[in-house]
């Protein structure tokens, strides 16, 4: 699904990556962990395209995506939510997932002069479908009810379940959660451990990045972790607990 | 109707245009101090398609905009990598420049600039024009692009992650806010009667950039109250003579103070 291989990237004189290999395998659902400062977002960024490699590649699905632009990313089917959630405050939850259709619809300045009048009532075709599409991904994230409120006025937990949703939209074939589990109390991490399941029923693939250990053991297929930005650790969540590097670098600390 | 407030009514017609000319590119997160640039442009091409080529003046704001929107697409794309202060600043230097290249063209006249143009802008041109650029940007809104540029202006990085390609709809809306400064400098021109590169300086894109914030960026209806407020309120203001602007400054600092998002600014936008 995913291929990364000898992924580098540096900032100056900082080394954030070195030589990161991960293989995401399709219908998977992928941890990467690590302590703070570890480069899980920075892998993720490189990987999106809101930054740039120093070295090494990144291809989907057999097609080098190294280097490309976020926007292309998107469009070749790789969907992401971010850290610091970063939603449209001023626009509505549901415009925030029809913003996601982005890339799953057409139309510019022109088409927007010739579209039917009447407003949303009268929408046909593509925006009919486009509001449809994001209610019902509002639903399975459990905002149904919160449709018409302003993103910035959602509680942080809702906030990121809306980035989710956006996310979504997009179609995506992987998709990269960054900590989704932040701010959570035990009673939402396991709502998120639902949602996550559910999204990997309908064939998406997740990768995430999560500090929160007993989702990432009870969520994932296989587990990656990061250690000062190189891989020290990949394989089932049972095997890579156990294993002494790890134990050493992360979770030795949390226990 | 008497002929000056027929003519105060072109003037507020005219700065809509313009109003609603720069709201496009602030609503994609771009400010602008340079349309008195565009609005130049914008004026000497339509002048010449019209006083010296005798070309009727539809004919001449078209070319008049288009010119003006390919000088806005010129500086659109410089303008991607930077924004807030700095893009200001680029922007600023740009109306300079088209102000100062009209101050040494000579075929223009130079610092005399053109005279002897006909009045051909009457109202119910400039309503009509002013009319369509709000009928466009009302069918902007609650589209797939409008929401692209709302997206843009709230989170470039976020938006990108969604796939809007930030250069294609950063570039067409700034040369789309340059379009609407051509058409209104033709439509000022032929209502002047005389141009000349000082009318463009930077005093005039301060000016448009005003009535924009001052009418509230939340709404294609705050540029057009802006534009009533700044076109109209120094005339109703005659009767203090000689204090007229002192009290339109003021009245402009009290609008500031009092609703520093604009007139029109959504009550939730205040309160964050």
């Amino acid at each position: 699904m995913l291929q990364v291989a000898r992924l580098a990237k540096r900032f100056g004189g900082y080394q954030a990556l070195t030589d990161v290999d991960l293989a995401v395998e399709p219908g998977s659902v992928h941890a990467v962990i690590g302590p703070n400062g570890a480069g899980k977002t920075t892998l993720f960024n490189v990987i999106t395209g809101v930054l740039p490699p120093t070295a090494g590649s990144v291809a989907l699905e057999g097609r080098d995506i190294t280097g490309w632009r976020a926007d292309r990313v998107t469009h070749a089917g790789i969907a992401r939510t971010f850290q610091q959630v970063r939603l449209f405050r001023g626009m509505n939850a549901l415009e925030n997932v029809m913003v996601g259709r982005h890339t799953r619809t057409r139309g510019g300045f022109g088409a927007a002069l010739v579209r039917p009048l009447g407003g949303r009532y009268r929408e046909r075709g593509e925006e009919a479908e486009t509001r449809r599409r994001a209610r019902e991904l509002l639903e399975l994230v459990g905002l149904g009810r919160r449709a018409g409120t302003w993103a910035g006025d959602l509680t942080l937990v809702e906030q990121r379940r809306l980035e989710v949703a956006r996310a979504l939209a997009s179609d995506p074939r992987l998709l990269l959660l960054d900590e989704p589990a932040g701010g959570m109390t035990p009673v939402e991490v396991e709502d998120l451990n639902q949602l996550i399941r559910k999204i990997r029923e309908s064939g998406v693939t997740v990768v995430l990045v999560e500090h929160h250990v007993r989702l990432v053991m009870r969520v994932s297929d296989v587990v990656t972790v990061l250690d000062a930005g190189r891989v020290i650790a990949t394989g089932p969540p049972d095997r890579v607990r156990r294993d002494p590097r790890v134990i050493a670098a992360y979770l030795g600390r949390e226990a | 109707m008497g002929s000056y407030w027929e003519s105060v009514l072109i003037f507020l017609g005219i700065n809509t245009v313009l109003a609603l000319s720069l709201y496009l590119p602030i609503s994609a997160g771009q400010l602008s101090l340079g349309h008195g640039g565009f609005m130049a442009i914008g004026a000497y091409v339509t002048v010449i398609c019209t006083t010296w080529l005798g070309w009727p003046l539809p004919a001449g704001l078209a070319v008049g905009g288009l010119v003006a929107a390919l000088a806005g697409a010129l500086v659109g794309f410089p303008a991607l990598r930077i924004r807030g202060i700095y893009l200001i600043i680029l922007t600023m230097g740009f109306g300079e420049i088209v102000r100062i290249f009209f101050l040494n063209f000579e075929p223009t006249g130079q610092a005399s600039g053109i005279g002897g143009i006909k009045h051909l802008t009457t109202l119910p041109l400039v309503t009509l024009v002013a009319a369509l650029m709000l009928a466009c940007l009302m069918r902007f809104r609650g589209s797939r692009i409008g929401r692209a540029l709302r997206a843009v202006q709230e989170d470039e990085v976020a938006a990108e992650a969604m796939g809007v390609n930030l250069t294609r709809v950063k570039v067409t809306a700034f040369a789309l806010g340059a379009l609407g400064a051509g058409l209104g400098g033709g439509l000022y021109a032929h209502h002047a009667l005389f141009i000349d590169p000082a009318q463009f300086g930077f005093f005039r894109s301060a000016e448009i950039f005003l009535i924009v914030v001052l009418g509230g960026v939340g709404s294609y209806w705050g540029p057009v109250v802006g534009a009533a407020v700044v076109t109209l309120l120094p005339e109703l203001l005659r009767f203090v003579q000689e204090w007229r602007m002192t009290v339109f400054g003021t009245l402009l600092v009290l609008c500031a103070v009092l609703r520093p998002a604009g007139l029109l600014s959504p009550r939730r936008r205040a309160a964050a």
